[in-house]
């Protein structure tokens, strides 16, 4: 008694002490007791299958579902897609984790956890046929309808949408009237519209194209262009005019949704990619933009932000989700500190003469590509995505939108926020701007340019850092990552002139929506040639980029 | 005639620059007898890695002394000077390619092996030709030069200077790389050309043929010195210093700046592409990785540690930096990225006019 309230104590422990707390103050035990009862007759239901006739185990599938036990639909299933086996020699039920591998992969039908493997001559599978088939599906389907989550129950019925049978579409019929969420209810309705396209009822079968306007969904859209269609004897096969013509204008508007659509897509696409462009530029702006040098080991910096994330995810390995907003910070920190340090040691002593900066700064990221090589080896590391930014934002059947992509067009808008309000509104951002601006005024001021210029220097290698923990869930993670990003982010910072936060900006995103507008016809690579070659008859026409620096400080850089 | 023509390649005050003559005449000399007379068990004889090597650095030297031409004495910093070189070794690649004839993988008497592979049934228009040496000489002045024609036309043109040119030229170079890493360009995609068989029917693999390989180099950077040398040391060199030191005030005065500058960039590329015409041969090897930037700021950093501005210094500099190259990627491969970088970063600081600075300071003491 005492060794199972330990052992539940115990798996509770890393839940935090209020979960203990709680555990304490109910009686433990009878909740045990329960649950175990409710497994038992699961288990036993279950080892019914082995033996039972097809007619039986239908039989026992509708009594396995009636138990309520959670986990009823995963078994059910498994049971479905022919994954159900049991065991030899203990003649125990397991879930095969994926169909058709040797060794199979267990799972434990009622924990549902993971037990090990075995070699598939050990295992037997329980059969199924047609009609068991027909009545699992169905069971299974009317589990995800009347599943308390919203969208699971939106999952069941986009299931029996893609199988639109007589018994589907009177569970479906069933279910719109106490459906309550409105996206479960609205995909109730095409379906059950596509239903009715099948009806005698020409009356009816205009409403429904009535309802199905609305969809976005291909498959809605190809079973209105069915309607459209011949058949060989050169008659149509819908014979109702009104309602050819209906199916034809819908068919229409769904189309010009989905190009909308599409094209929002692409959109977004570019967004995306130009974030990320705007993100490994913005740190260079600063540094190349207002003070003139030009940091060839920008993209190294970017590195050491990178690997920065990979060792706050290294040392906090049981709280992934949580290290990547922690290395926000580190990395700022590290890479900021390197050019500190590379600031005050290399780069004071070349100033105004921004040629001469590239080869030191060269020079010092052949160190820091090494220096990672010889602490980190010459591999890749990978570094974990976090769940809650991998995924997909489904909008509608039309649009997705995948939460990463989501997540760097927000942080790196809020990064750019947050640099312009250090610039424009606080004290350190009013000494850099009037530094950048006319130098020996602003020492004449009692400002300390010196102190000014490593400010400055860390700011912008701090936003490289930010930006390489960014580049972290975008691709590997190693020696030669700053290496690729330095061209793109000096064109960026080009294109959007020189000294102009908001030209790097616009500038970036532009060129990400340009790119990814041309990528459908050209490919990838392509589209990249064209936007460099654009960009170098661009500087042709505006030397100086899209927001040239006007007055007397633009004369003298 | 025979002292006015000595005064002419070794004037008097250009020390350094003569000592360089000397010193490359007489390797012009020793390698071919270290290579074919001394015998290879000798332990002066010239191995064909040396060989080849040699052959390399002068061919370095070469593309170092292009680029301290319009760097050092124009002030233009071409960060896309590699892209001249690789189109220059394409050029070469191409008639090399084409003697391959029948004796590639596949045996196609016309089509070099990767265009059987992607199942192409004839030359491309732009390969026409290359079977003729001539032609495919002219295309490596050609190619390069015009490039380099058209983009600084429009360049100079409108006045792209400083850094805004350096990153275009950067630019340049990685969309041309890009483009050769495509198959559909006919450039042989990721792998390039390899395989190469002859030369004008000489066999590349025999050491005779790289002994002249390495004298032809040879022969060309002395070439190349002597006429970068007359340029900077004409009229012209001189409008050339003044645009590298003033150029706004060299407009007003009346000179075209822009043709100034455009001519000495073609000049400086067509250097460039023969350097790699003569480098491919001897390497065995192009593709696009050739047009890689880094390539060309690594050309950048050997005419700064030579000392820009001087001509000799540019070629002493990519010699001196390839050999170490060669020596800690082959001792110490750990440490060379190490000891390159902290090279530069010294070099910048200390020594603003590089080894040659050192050098002249050395001696005005």
């Amino acid at each position: 008694m005492f060794g199972a309230k330990l052992q539940v104590i115990r798996q509770f422990t890393l839940r935090g002490q209020w979960i203990l707390l709680l555990l304490a103050l109910l009686d433990v035990d009878v909740l045990h007791a329960q649950a175990q009862s409710k497994d038992e007759r699961f288990q036993s239901l279950l080892a019914e299958l082995r033996e039972a006739s097809y007619a039986d185990k239908a039989n026992i599938a509708e009594r396995l579902s009636q138990t309520g036990h959670s986990s009823v639909r995963a078994v059910l299933t498994a049971f479905l897609d022919d994954r159900l086996y049991f065991r030899n020699d203990d003649q125990k039920v397991f879930i095969a984790k994926a169909a058709d591998t040797d060794p199979i992969e267990l799972i434990d039908p009622v924990s549902l956890k993971s037990s090990g493997a075995a070699p598939a001559d050990l295992l037997n599978k329980i059969g199924t046929n047609n009609g068991l088939r027909k009545v699992l599906r169905t069971t299974v389907a009317r589990f995800g309808l009347s599943n308390p989550d919203a969208s699971v129950r939106f999952g069941a019925v986009k299931e029996m949408l893609s199988s639109l049978d007589e018994p589907n579409v009177a569970m479906l019929r069933e279910r719109i009237d106490v459906e309550k969420d409105s996206r479960v209810k609205r995909e109730i309705a095409t379906g059950l519209a596509l239903a009715a396209l099948d009806g005698a009822d020409a009356r009816a079968r205009l409403d429904a194209i009535g309802t199905l306007n609305h969809s976005v969904s291909q498959d809605v859209r190809n079973r209105l262009g069915l309607l459209l269609d011949k058949s060989p004897d050169g008659a149509y096969v819908e014979s109702d005019e009104n309602v050819r013509k209906a199916a034809e204008r819908a068919v229409k508007t769904i189309d010009r949704w989905r190009t909308f659509y599409s094209g929002f897509e692409t959109l977004f696409f570019g967004l995306s990619l130009g974030s990320v462009l705007v993100l490994i530029a913005i740190g260079l702006a600063i540094t190349f933009g207002v003070m003139g040098v030009i940091n060839m080991a920008h993209g190294e910096l970017m590195m050491l932000g990178a690997y920065t994330t990979y060792v706050v995810q290294v040392a906090m390995p049981r709280h992934i989700e949580t290290s990547i907003l922690l290395a926000i910070p580190a990395a700022f920190v590290v890479a900021g500190l390197a050019g500190v340090i590379l600031e005050r040691t290399i780069i004071r002593f070349l100033y105004g003469r921004p040629l001469e900066t590239l080869l030191a700064t060269f020079g010092v990221s052949l160190i820091l590509q090494q220096g990672v090589r010889s602490i980190f080896s010459a591999l890749n590391r990978s570094v974990e995505t976090p769940a809650w930014m991998s995924g997909t934002l489904q909008v509608n059947d039309a649009l997705a939108i995948t939460y990463n992509r989501l997540y760097i067009v927000i942080f790196t808008l809020i990064v750019f926020a947050i640099i312009m309000v250090v610039l424009k509104r606080t004290r350190i951002g009013l000494s850099i701007r009037a530094v950048s601006q006319n130098r020996a005024m602003a020492k004449a001021m009692g400002i300390r340019t010196e102190w000014v210029d490593a400010m400055t220097f860390g700011l912008g290698s701090g936003i490289a850092g930010v930006a390489g923990v960014a580049l972290s869930q975008l691709t590997n993670v190693g020696p030669n990552l700053g290496q690729s990003y330095i061209i793109d982010s000096f064109m960026v910072v080009v294109f959007g002139g020189v000294g102009n936060l908001w030209g790097s900006l616009i500038g970036g995103m532009s060129m990400g929506i340009v790119n990814k507008l041309l990528e459908p016809y050209s490919g990838a690579v392509l589209a990249k040639i064209f936007v460099l070659v654009a960009l170098i008859l661009f500087i042709q026409t505006r030397p100086r980029g899209l927001f040239p620096q006007a007055g007397r400080a633009a004369e003298d850089k | 005639m025979a002292s006015r023509l000595r005064s002419w390649i070794l004037p008097p005050g250009d020390h350094g620059g003569s000592g360089f003559l000397v010193v490359l005449a007489l390797a012009a000399i020793a390698v071919p007898v270290l290579n074919q007379i001394v015998p290879p068990s000798s332990p002066v004889h010239l191995s064909a890695y040396t060989l080849t090597l040699i052959g390399k650095y002068l061919c370095y030297a070469m593309l170092a002394l292009a680029v301290d031409l319009i760097w050092g004495y124009c002030g233009i910093l071409s960060l896309g000077h590699a892209a001249f070189f690789s189109l220059g070794g394409y050029a070469m690649g191409m008639y090399l390619m084409r003697q391959i004839g029948p004796r590639g993988v596949y045996g196609d008497p016309i089509l070099p092996d990767f265009m059987v592979f992607l199942n192409w049934k004839s030359l491309p228009w732009f390969w026409y030709g290359f079977n003729h040496f001539s032609y495919a000489v002219l295309m490596m002045v050609v190619a390069p030069g015009t490039l380099a024609l058209v983009f600084g036309w429009f360049a100079f043109r409108s006045r792209v200077t400083g850094v805004y040119f350096s990153i275009i030229t950067q630019a340049l170079t990685y969309a041309l790389m890009l483009s050769f890493f495509r198959n559909d360009m006919g450039f042989g995609g990721n792998n390039g050309f390899t395989d190469f068989k002859d030369i004008l029917g000489f066999d590349l693999h025999s050491d005779r043929t790289r002994v002249v390989l390495v004298v032809l180099s040879g022969a060309a950077l002395a070439a190349s010195y002597l006429a970068c040398r007359a340029i900077v040391a004409s009229r012209a060199g001189r409008v050339m210093r003044a645009i590298r030191d003033a150029e706004m005030r060299t407009r007003f005065i009346g000179y075209p700046v822009e043709s100034f500058k455009l001519w000495a960039f073609v000049f400086s590329a067509v250097i460039a592409g023969i350097a790699g015409a003569l480098y491919v041969p001897q390497i065995g090897i192009i593709n696009p990785s050739e047009f890689s930037p880094i390539n060309s700021i690594e050309v950048v950093i050997w005419v700064a540690v030579g000392g820009r501005g001087t001509l000799f210094g540019a070629v002493v500099g990519a010699v001196l930096v390839n050999y170490a190259k060669t020596y800690f990627t082959g001792a110490l491969p750990e440490v060379w990225l190490y000891a390159l970088g902290a090279l530069f970063v010294l070099v910048t600081i200390f020594l603003p006019r590089g080894m040659a600075g050192l050098l002249s300071l050395v001696r005005n003491k």
